[in-house]
């Protein structure tokens, strides 16, 4: 008997990360969209395809594809970001540090609103397309991530640094989360409804201004009750209400994903590659 | 002076990361004492066995084979070393894992699946 995917590792968060990397040598593919309409604005759905993949079991990499499209605007792709994150420490303990660096190149009409750092908010998603696509946004960001496991529950507090490479100053945001699967042991029957496979949690994230204007100041916040289901195939769905906390913030978002992990891709490509060369 | 000092300590903070990683042993032999005292509290139940055997089939097998015989660089689960293991050594090593030998951590699973496993791997042996 061999079932061809591993759990949710990484819990029902959307935004926050926790300190579980993927397994050496999978693959997850991950669409994440949000939906919302701004004051002034038109009604959005900014879209990211993520592709996760595990390096080492210290070493995750991450490619993300960024596009969106506004009502009565248009549809276009909006640049890439490549991620990587390092587990710290080689055995678990009660709080597990890892570090994530990013590189993002994406222009200013991306809406995937995967971070919130700085003064983020509202008036960034009201633009046209026309005008927002033409601002590059090369950036490097920085994250702490930290977590931990208690009792079936998961906790993860990340802090955010973000730095344009050619101008603007640094850049922070945080994001936090706490989540628990509907039940602790598994039952010992294949099936879609077990309430092992669902999980629920609550996420809050924000921006935390500059190195000049450190806090909370005209700052966005969210929060955001977030829910995943499991199928007894592997296809993960996730949805998750968000709801703007402050004058800047969009009011209500809706966030959701879908993902599939598949075991051992890397071992299956590179038996792939050596049974076509062999064969030339 | 100060160069020196930052050097030092650096150094020093090396070393002790490289003597962290550099264990030797099985993983199931670097289980501490208090770790390995740990029992089963699911042990020997059949529907602990069967939701076992399917958590192992979603967590290991593509590694270790959905026998636990072993695949490349993941060693067999049904030999002496696993099947004769305190239990709490054998949870040690699910938490834990070994970022160095490739083996990840499954601490984000909880602890009842965790002995779930556990008690379907000890049933590797009777099957061959």
């Amino acid at each position: 008997m061999y079932e061809p995917y591993t759990s949710a590792a990484e819990g029902p968060f959307l935004i926050t990360y926790t300190h579980q990397l993927e397994e050496p040598g999978n693959l997850e593919i991950t669409t994440k969209d949000v939906t919302g309409k701004s004051v002034g604005g038109n009604r959005f759905l900014g879209s990211a395809v993520e592709f996760e993949y595990g390096i080492k079991a210290w070493w995750t990499t991450e490619l993300y594809l960024d596009g969106q499209a506004t009502a009565r605007d248009g549809t276009l792709f909006t640049g890439y970001r490549w991620e990587n994150r390092f587990r710290v420490l080689p055995r678990e303990h009660w709080i597990n540090p890892v570090l994530y660096v990013e590189f993002e190149n994406i222009n200013g009409a991306d809406k995937s609103l995967l971070e919130v750092v700085d003064n983020d908010g509202e008036g960034d998603l009201t633009g046209p397309n026309s005008e927002t696509r033409s601002e590059k946004k090369r950036e490097i960001e920085a994250k702490l991530i930290l977590g931990s496991y208690f009792k079936g529950w998961t906790f993860a507090e990340n802090f955010i640094a973000e730095k344009n490479v050619r101008h603007a100053p640094f850049e922070f945001g945080y994001a936090v989360g706490v989540s628990r699967p509907l039940a602790l042991a598994a039952r010992p029957d294949r099936c879609n409804l077990c309430p092992e496979n669902f999980q629920a949690g609550v996420e809050m994230y924000g921006g935390l201004g500059t190195h000049e204007h450190f806090g909370l100041q005209e700052t966005s916040h969210y929060v955001a009750p977030t829910a995943a289901w499991t199928l007894a195939n592997g296809t993960r769905f996730t949805v998750s209400p968000t709801f703007g906390l402050t004058e800047t913030t969009v009011g209500f978002l809706l966030r959701f994903a879908v993902s599939y992990e598949i075991d051992q891709f890397g071992r299956a490509a590179r038996h792939l590659f050596r049974n076509s060369g062999g064969g030339q | 002076m100060t160069g020196l000092r930052i050097l030092v300590l650096g150094a020093l903070v090396t070393l002790t990361v490289a003597v962290a990683w550099a264990r030797v042993g099985t993983l199931v032999q670097q289980a501490p004492p208090k770790a390995r005292a740990l029992s089963n509290p699911l042990e020997g139940q059949q529907r602990v066995q069967r939701a076992g055997a399917k958590l192992f089939a979603h967590e290991c097998a593509a590694c270790h084979g959905p026998d636990g015989r072993g695949m490349r660089k993941a060693p067999p689960l049904n030999q002496a070393d696993v099947q004769e293991a305190p239990p709490g050594a054998l949870f040690w090593v699910l938490r834990n894992g070994s970022l160095k030998r490739g083996m990840p951590s499954f601490a984000h699973l909880p602890e009842a699946q965790r002995w779930q496993i556990i008690t379907y791997l000890k049933t590797l042996k009777e099957r061959g």
